[in-house]
C-alpha cells in the first residue's frame, strides 16, 4: 500500500494524531550559540536556526520526537520550517539546504519506522514546508503595490530543492504548512507535482492555511472556502488549519472546511493566544476540551498542536478523542468551483 | 441589492479589461496609467461582473509585462481581487505568466486544438498544475468550427481528451465561436442558430460542461449603431441560454431587457439571429437606420396626470406602480431639489408614506406594495450616482436591516417581500441575497453598523443553520436584534433552539405584514424594552410548556413497530405496465396551467382565502383580481415565448419491504437501494397505527415509485427584472414557477396513475378534485412530514438520474436547484395515506443512524426537526 492510501485506511478507523510545536519545544533546552553552531564553521551566528540542529544536537531532535511518539503521535513532522535558500539565507547556511532537509526527515524516518515495528502501529513521517517570509500575493513596499520581492518560478524551485531532499530522506508526504499566502501555496504544489513527475510515483500533500483575522482569511486576503478552491487541484491527502489561534478561535472554520472538503481534514492549534509576554498558557486539559467538540461533532480526520504546545497537549487530545469515530468524507456535489479571494460557484 | 454566494446558473464575464475590446481601456495600458486601469476593474466588479476578463494582446504591447503588471496590481485591491479572474490571451506564454501571479482559482481562456491534441493536451495539464478552470475554442487542426456539426465535433472530441487525462469536466467551458451575421454574405446567416444548436447537443454529450461565447462578433455589421447591436445581443442571450449558453463575455450594463426592446427591432432582430427569411439582413439593415444615434423607447402616451406638479405626479406614479416616466420625473425633482438626497427625503419619502398608509390601512395589498417598490427603487438608484458624486452623508433611514437567505437554502421569495415592505416603509435594507455563510452575514452587519438582522429559509436544514448564525453572534459580542422567519421557522423552533444561544432580542416574524410592527418596536426608544422583554417572557413560556410536557408520551420503537398499520396485501397495486425510468423533456405548460392550485400563489403574496372565491373577497378581492390578471398575463408570455420549461422524471422500481427499510431493486445494474423510513412514536389513541411508509409495502414483492420535477429557464428572466429593480415581475415569476413545478407534479402523479403504472386506468377527477386529492396512492416528498428527512432526496435523485434527466441539483443542504422543484415517493397501495412522523425518540434516532450507515451527529443533523 502507499502511504496515501495506509493513511486513509488508519483514518477510516481512529482519529489519528500529529504531532506539537518544535520551535517553543527546543526553547525549552536553552541551548546556546554553540549548541547550534557546532562545527559546521558558518560565518552568521546560528542560535535559533532550530532547523540546522539536527546536524549539530541531533540528540535535541530525537529526544522531541520520541515524547511525541510516546504522547500518541501517528506522524511526525520534520523539523524543516525554514530549511529552504531563503529561510537560511538569513544564517548563512543556504549551502546546508539539501542537508538539513536530509537529516531531519532521516530522524523522523528512523524513529517512525521503530515505534512502528515495536507496537505494529502505522507511523508517518510528513516533510514540512514553511510559507519563506517572502510572499508572492502582496508587495512589501506600500508605495507600489504591484511591486514583488520574488516571483514563482523562483520560489518554486526553492520550495522543490527541499521537497526532493525530504523525499530522499524518506519522508511519508510533503506537508505545505502556515499558509498565509495562497500564491506561495500554490509554487509549492507545483514544485511536488514536478517532484512528482521526475520520481514517477505519487507524492501526497498535506496542506495547512493559517488564519490571520477571526473572520477567516489569511494573509492574502483568501477566505477558508476560496483557499480549499484554490488548492483543490493538488488532491491534498489533508487539508486544515494551524497555527493562528487556539482551538477555540478556530472553531467555525474548522466547521466550515469539514463541510466541503473531500478530504482528511487535519487541524493544529496553538496551545491558545499568547498572553502579555508572549507566553502560550492554555493548559493540555483545555485544549483537548476543545478539540473534543470537534471530534463529537465529526469535523476533524488529524488532530495535533502548532505553538506553545507540548507533548502534554498532544497526550491530552489522545486521550479525550480516543474512541470517537472520525470524520467522515462528505461527497460535495458537481459544480465549478472558481475563487478569488472568495468563492464562487457555477451550477455544472 | 446585491447577490451573493449562490451557486451561478449563467455568469456575466466582465469585458472592459480587454484591450481588444475596449477602446478606452487600450489607451490607458498603452500610456501606462495603470490606476485608472485598475478603476476599470473596480467599476466591472461594482457593476455586477461576476468574473473579469484580463487580456493585453495588443501589438504594440509587451504582452506579458503588461498582464502580470495588471494581475498584480488588481490582486492588491480586495475588492476587486475577491472575483475570479479570467485569463484571456492566444499567446501560451502570456496565459502562464498570468497563471504565476493569480492566487485563486482563475479561468484560462483558452486553448484549443489548433496546434494538434499533443499541445492541446501538453497546456491543459499545465492548467490543471496551476489550478485552473479553462476555455476551449471549438478550434482544430483545420481551422476553426462555423457550422453546428463541427461545433460539436470538435468540442465533443476536446471533452474526450481532457477527461481521459482526468481534467474535470466542470472545469470545461467550451466556447463555440460566435460569428458575425447579417453580413450580407450568404453562408454567415446561419451562423447564430449554429451556436445555438450547437450548445445544446455539446451540453447534452459532454456532462458538466459550460458554454461561453463573446457576444460583440455577433453585431459587428453594425458597428457605430449601438441600439442595435444591443437587441441582437439581448435577443441572442434570449435564445442561446435556453440552449445551455452559460456564461458570456459581455458588458452587462449594455443589454436591453427583452420585452422592451422596440417589437418592430425585435422581430428584425430575431428573424437575423434565428435565421428565419431570406431577406432578414436586408430589412434589419433598412429598420437600422431608424434606430441609429437614438436610444429612446417608444413615444409616451400622454395622460392627464402628466399635466401635474412634479411631487403629485411621483406619488401618483409610487402610489400606483407606474414606472413608465419615473425617471425623467425623478430627474426633474433633482435640478428643482438643492440637494438629490432631498428628493428621496421629500417627494419619494412622502409618496411611500402614502402607500405605506394605504398598506397599512388595508386599503393596498402587497402585490400593489411590490410595484411601488419597484418605482421607487428606480427613483433611488437614478438618484444614488448624484448622491455618490455629492459625497454627504445621507440622512439615515429609520433603521438598517441586513436580510439573507442562509447557508444552504436557496429560497428567496419571502425575503423579498419582507425586504420591499421594510423599503417602502422607510427601513434600509441590505439584502445580501441567498445561501450567505454566516461570516458575510456578521461582517454586513459590523460593515454597515446594521440596527437589525433578518434570516430567512424554506427548508428544515436552514433552522440549524439559522441557530448556528445566532451562536456567532453571540460569540461575537452582537446585541443587535435578530429576526428570523420563513416557512419552516417557527415560534416555538425559535424559542427552544435560537432564543437560548444568543443574549440579544431574537424575534420570529410569522409573515410580511408583521415586519414593519417588529422593527418599529425594536427600533424605537420607548417601546422597544418593554417589547423585547414581552417577547422573551413569551419565550419562556413555551420552553417552559416544553420543558413541563411528559416525555412519555412516546412509545418505545419496539412497541411503535408493534402498533404498525397493516395494510391488506390483497390490494395492493398490480406491477405497473411501463416498469422503469420515463423522461419527460418538455412538458406541455399550457397543460400544467390547467391544473395550478391558486391558493397556495394567493398566499405566497399573503392574501388569504381560498380560490377561486378569493377573488371576490370583500376586502383582499380587488388586490387579488389584479393580482390574479397580472400572473395570467405573466403566463400568457411565459407560454408562448417559452420561457420556462417543464423536465420530469419518473421511476418505477420492483422492491420489497424489510422492517422499516424499504429496499428497491434495480435488476439492470445488479444492485439494491435501500431507503430508511421513520415511524411515528407518538401514542396514538386506541385504533390508529404508529404508520411508516414502509407499511404500504408488501415484504413479499412489491413496487414503489419516484419522481422529480424541475422547472427550468427562470434564471435569465429574474436577471433581466433584478437588473430593472422590478421586484413584482421577480416574486411573480418565481411564484409562478413554484406553481408550474407543483401542477407538474400533480399532473404527473396523474399519468403514473392511470397510464404509466395504470393502476388506475379510469381515472377521472376535475381539477379541485385533483387538488383535494381524492385519488388513489400517494406521492410524500423528502422533507415533509410523512418522511421527514431530506437525505433522501440525493438517494432518489441517484436512482432517478435527476441531474442528468432533469438538470436538478442539490445544495449542501439538500435543498433542489432550480428552486421550482418537487420531488418524492409513488405509493400504490389503495390504504396509503399522508402522515406526520413528528416527534421520535432517542431508540429510533439510534436505530436509524445504523440503518443508515451513518453516525450518530450525521443523524442528529438530519433529523434534528423531529426530535426532542
Amino acid at each position: 500500500m502507499s502511504a496515501r492510501e495506509r493513511l486513509l485506511a488508519e483514518a477510516q478507523k481512529r482519529i489519528l494524531m500529529t504531532d506539537g510545536a518544535w520551535g517553543t519545544q527546543i526553547q525549552t533546552f536553552g541551548l546556546s550559540e554553540g549548541d547550534y553552531a557546532g562545527t559546521l564553521g558558518l560565518s552568521h551566528d546560528q542560535k535559533g536556526n532550530n532547523d540546522i540542529l539536527a546536524l549539530t544536537r541531533p540528540d535535541v531532535i530525537e529526544t522531541i520526537a520520541r515524547s511525541y511518539l510516546d504522547a500518541g503521535s501517528d506522524i511526525l513532522s520534520t523539523n524543516t520550517f525554514s530549511s529552504t535558500q531563503i529561510s537560511q539565507a538569513d544564517y548563512g547556511a543556504e549551502h546546508l539546504v539539501r542537508d538539513l532537509n536530509i537529516a531531519n526527515a532521516q530522524i523522523a524516518r528512523r524513529l517512525a519506522d521503530e515505534y512502528e515495528a515495536r507496537d505494529g502501529r502505522p507511523r508517518f513521517v510528513a516533510g514540512a514546508v514553511g510559507p519563506t517570509n517572502k510572499t508572492l500575493s502582496l508587495s512589501p513596499d506600500v508605495n507600489d503595490p504591484g511591486y514583488r520581492e520574488i516571483d514563482f518560478d523562483t520560489l518554486k524551485n526553492v520550495y522543490r530543492e527541499q521537497v526532493d531532499a525530504l523525499l530522499e530522506g524518506g519522508a511519508d508526504f510533503i506537508l505545505i504548512e502556515t499558509v498565509f499566502d495562497t500564491l506561495n501555496a500554490k509554487a509549492g504544489i507545483m514544485a511536488v507535482l514536478e517532484a512528482q513527475d521526475a520520481l514517477g510515483r505519487d507524492v501526497p500533500l498535506m496542506i495547512s492555511m493559517t488564519l490571520t483575522d477571526l473572520s477567516g482569511r489569511n494573509l492574502s486576503g483568501h477566505t477558508v472556502e476560496a483557499f480549499w478552491y484554490a488548492v483543490r487541484h493538488a488532491k491534498p491527502v489533508t487539508i486544515g488549519l494551524n497555527c493562528s489561534f487556539g482551538a477555540e478561535q478556530l472553531r467555525p472554520h474548522v466547521k466550515l472546511l469539514s463541510g466541503i472538503a473531500e478530504t482528511l481534514i487535519m487541524v493544529y492549534p496553538n496551545a491558545g493566544l499568547p498572553n502579555e509576554l508572549g507566553q502560550y498558557d492554555e493548559l493540555p486539559e483545555q485544549t483537548a476540551a476543545f478539540v473534543r467538540e470537534w471530534a463529537d461533532a465529526g469535523q476533524v480526520n488529524i488532530l495535533g498542536g502548532c505553538c506553545g504546545s507540548t507533548p502534554g497537549h498532544i497526550a491530552a487530545m489522545h486521550k479525550v478523542v480516543t474512541g470517537i469515530a472520525p470524520r467522515q468524507l462528505p461527497v460535495p456535489p458537481v459544480v465549478t468551483r472558481l475563487a478569488g479571494l472568495e468563492p464562487m460557484t457555477i451550477a455544472a | 441589492m446585491t447577490d451573493t454566494q449562490a451557486s451561478a446558473r449563467f455568469v456575466n464575464v466582465g469585458e472592459r479589461t480587454n484591450v481588444t475590446g475596449s477602446a478606452a481601456f487600450k489607451k490607458l495600458i498603452l500610456a501606462g496609467d495603470y490606476t485608472k486601469a485598475v478603476d476599470v476593474a473596480r467599476q466591472q466588479v461594482e457593476n455586477g461582473a461576476q468574473i473579469i476578463d484580463v487580456n493585453m494582446d495588443e501589438g504594440l504591447l509587451d504582452a506579458v509585462e503588461a498582464m502580470t503588471t495588471f494581475l498584480k496590481l488588481i490582486a492588491a485591491e480586495p475588492d476587486i481581487a475577491r472575483v475570479p479572474v479570467m485569463i484571456d490571451s492566444s499567446k501560451w506564454d502570456v496565459i502562464e505568466a498570468g497563471l504565476k501571479c493569480v492566487s485563486g482559482k482563475p479561468i484560462v481562456n483558452s486553448i484549443s486544438m489548433k496546434e494538434g491534441e499533443e499541445a492541446f493536451l501538453a497546456q491543459a495539464r499545465k492548467c490543471m498544475a496551476y489550478g485552473a478552470a479553462v476555455v476551449v475554442m471549438a478550434f482544430d487542426e483545420t481551422g476553426q468550427a462555423d457550422s453546428k456539426d463541427r461545433k460539436v465535433e470538435i468540442c465533443e472530441r476536446a471533452y474526450k481528451l481532457l477527461t481521459g487525462i482526468g481534467f474535470p469536466p466542470e472545469d470545461i467551458i467550451f466556447d463555440p465561436n460566435v460569428f458575425a451575421v447579417a453580413t450580407g454574405i450568404e453562408e454567415h446567416n446561419n451562423y447564430g442558430v449554429d451556436f445555438i444548436e450547437a450548445a445544446r447537443d455539446i451540453k447534452a454529450r459532454c456532462p458538466h460542461v459550460h458554454i461561453s461565447g463573446g457576444l460583440s462578433n455577433l453585431s459587428f455589421s453594425f458597428r457605430g449603431n449601438e441600439p442595435v447591436r444591443r437587441a441582437m445581443h439581448s435577443v441572442f442571450l434570449y435564445h442561446a441560454i435556453p440552449a445551455g449558453m452559460d456564461m458570456a463575455i459581455v458588458n452587462a450594463g449594455q443589454l436591453d431587457v427583452y420585452d422592451t426592446i422596440d417589437p418592430d427591432l425585435r422581430e428584425a432582430c430575431e428573424d437575423v439571429v434565428l435565421n428565419r427569411r431570406p431577406d432578414a439582413t436586408e430589412r434589419l439593415i433598412t429598420l437600422a437606420e431608424r434606430f441609429k444615434g437614438t436610444d429612446a423607447v417608444a413615444e409616451k402616451a400622454a395622460e392627464e396626470w402628466r399635466g401635474w406638479a412634479v411631487t403629485k405626479r411621483l406619488e401618483h406614479a409610487l402610489v400606483k406602480g407606474i414606472d413608465a416616466y419615473i425617471v425623467e420625473d425623478t430627474e426633474e425633482a433633482r435640478q428643482q431639489a438643492a440637494r438629490p438626497i432631498e428628493v428621496i427625503e421629500g417627494p419619494l419619502m412622502d409618496g411611500m408614506n402614502v402607500v405605506g398608509d394605504l398598506f397599512g390601512s388595508g386599503k393596498m395589498f402587497l402585490p400593489q406594495v411590490v410595484k411601488s417598490a419597484r418605482v421607487m427603487k428606480k427613483a433611488v438608484a437614478h438618484l444614488i450616482p448624484f448622491i455618490e458624486a455629492e459625497k454627504t452623508e445621507g440622512q439615515k433611514a429609520k433603521g438598517r436591516i441586513i436580510m439573507a437567505t442562509v447557508k444552504g437554502d436557496v429560497h428567496d421569495i419571502g425575503k423579498n417581500i419582507v425586504g420591499v415592505v421594510l423599503q417602502c416603509n422607510g427601513y434600509e435594507v441590505i439584502d445580501l441575497g441567498v445561501m450567505v455563510p454566516w461570516p458575510t452575514i456578521l461582517a454586513a452587519a459590523k460593515e454597515h453598523d446594521a440596527d437589525i438582522i433578518g434570516l430567512s429559509g424554506l427548508i428544515t436544514p436552514s433552522l440549524d443553520e439559522m441557530v448556528t448564525v445566532a451562536e456567532e453572534m453571540q460569540r461575537a459580542g452582537f446585541t443587535i436584534p435578530l429576526l428570523i422567519g420563513g416557512a419552516t421557522t417557527s415560534k416555538v423552533h425559535t424559542a427552544l433552539k435560537i432564543d437560548p444561544v444568543y443574549d440579544g432580542p431574537v424575534i420570529h416574524v410569522l409573515d410580511a405584514s408583521r415586519a414593519v410592527g417588529v422593527a418599529s418596536q425594536l427600533l424605537s426608544d420607548t417601546q422597544r424594552d418593554g417589547y423585547v422583554a414581552g417577547i422573551a417572557a413569551e419565550y419562556q413560556r413555551v420552553r417552559d410548556v416544553r420543558a413541563g410536557k411528559d416525555p412519555s408520551v412516546l412509545l418505545s420503537l419496539a412497541d411503535a413497530r408493534a402498533n404498525a398499520f397493516v395494510a391488506d396485501m390483497a390490494h395492493k397495486a398490480p406491477p405497473p405496465a411501463q416498469p422503469g425510468l420515463h423522461v419527460f423533456d418538455d412538458w406541455s405548460l399550457a397543460d400544467l396551467r390547467d391544473v395550478i392550485d391558486w391558493t397556495p400563489f394567493f398566499r405566497a403574496w399573503e392574501l388569504h382565502g381560498t380560490y377561486p372565491a378569493i377573488l371576490e373577497d370583500d376586502i383582499v378581492g380587488e388586490s387579488a383580481r389584479n393580482l390574479f390578471a397580472d400572473a395570467n398575463k405573466m403566463l400568457d408570455t411565459i407560454i408562448s415565448e417559452k420561457w420556462l420549461t417543464a423536465k420530469g422524471v419518473v421511476g418505477l422500481w420492483p422492491c420489497a419491504r424489510d422492517g422499516d427499510d424499504v429496499v428497491v431493486h434495480l435488476a439492470e445494474e445488479e444492485r439494491h437501494v435501500t431507503f430508511s423510513f421513520l415511524r411515528q412514536q407518538i401514542r396514538k389513541s386506541r385504533d390508529r397505527a404508529n404508520m411508516c411508509l414502509a407499511d404500504f409495502i408488501s415484504p413479499d414483492g412489491d413496487w414503489m415509485g419516484g419522481f422529480a420535477v424541475g422547472i427550468h429557464g427562470i434564471d435569465a428572466h429574474v436577471a433581466r427584472f433584478k437588473a430593472a429593480h422590478d421586484d413584482y415581475q421577480d416574486i411573480l415569476l418565481k411564484a409562478l414557477a413554484d406553481r408550474f413545478a407543483e401542477a407538474f407534479a400533480e399532473r404527473l402523479h396523474q399519468h403514473v396513475r392511470t397510464t404509466l403504472w395504470g393502476y388506475a386506468p379510469g381515472e377521472q377527477l376535475t381539477n379541485e378534485a385533483l387538488i383535494r386529492e381524492d385519488y388513489r396512492g400517494i406521492r410524500p416528498a423528502p422533507g415533509y412530514p410523512a418522511c421527514p428527512d431530506h437525505s433522501h432526496k440525493p438517494i432518489l435523485f441517484d436512482l432517478l438520474k435527476a441531474n442528468e434527466t432533469v438538470g436538478l441539483e442539490l445544495t449542501e443542504s439538500f435543498a433542489m436547484l432550480p428552486t421550482a422543484a418537487v420531488s418524492g415517493f409513488y405509493f400504490g397501495h389503495p390504504d396509503s395515506e399522508y402522515f406526520g412522523v413528528a416527534r421520535i425518540g432517542q431508540d429510533q434516532l439510534e436505530d436509524y443512524a445504523a440503518r443508515r450507515g451513518v453516525d450518530m451527529a450525521t443523524a442528529t443533523r438530519w433529523l434534528r426537526p423531529n426530535l426532542d
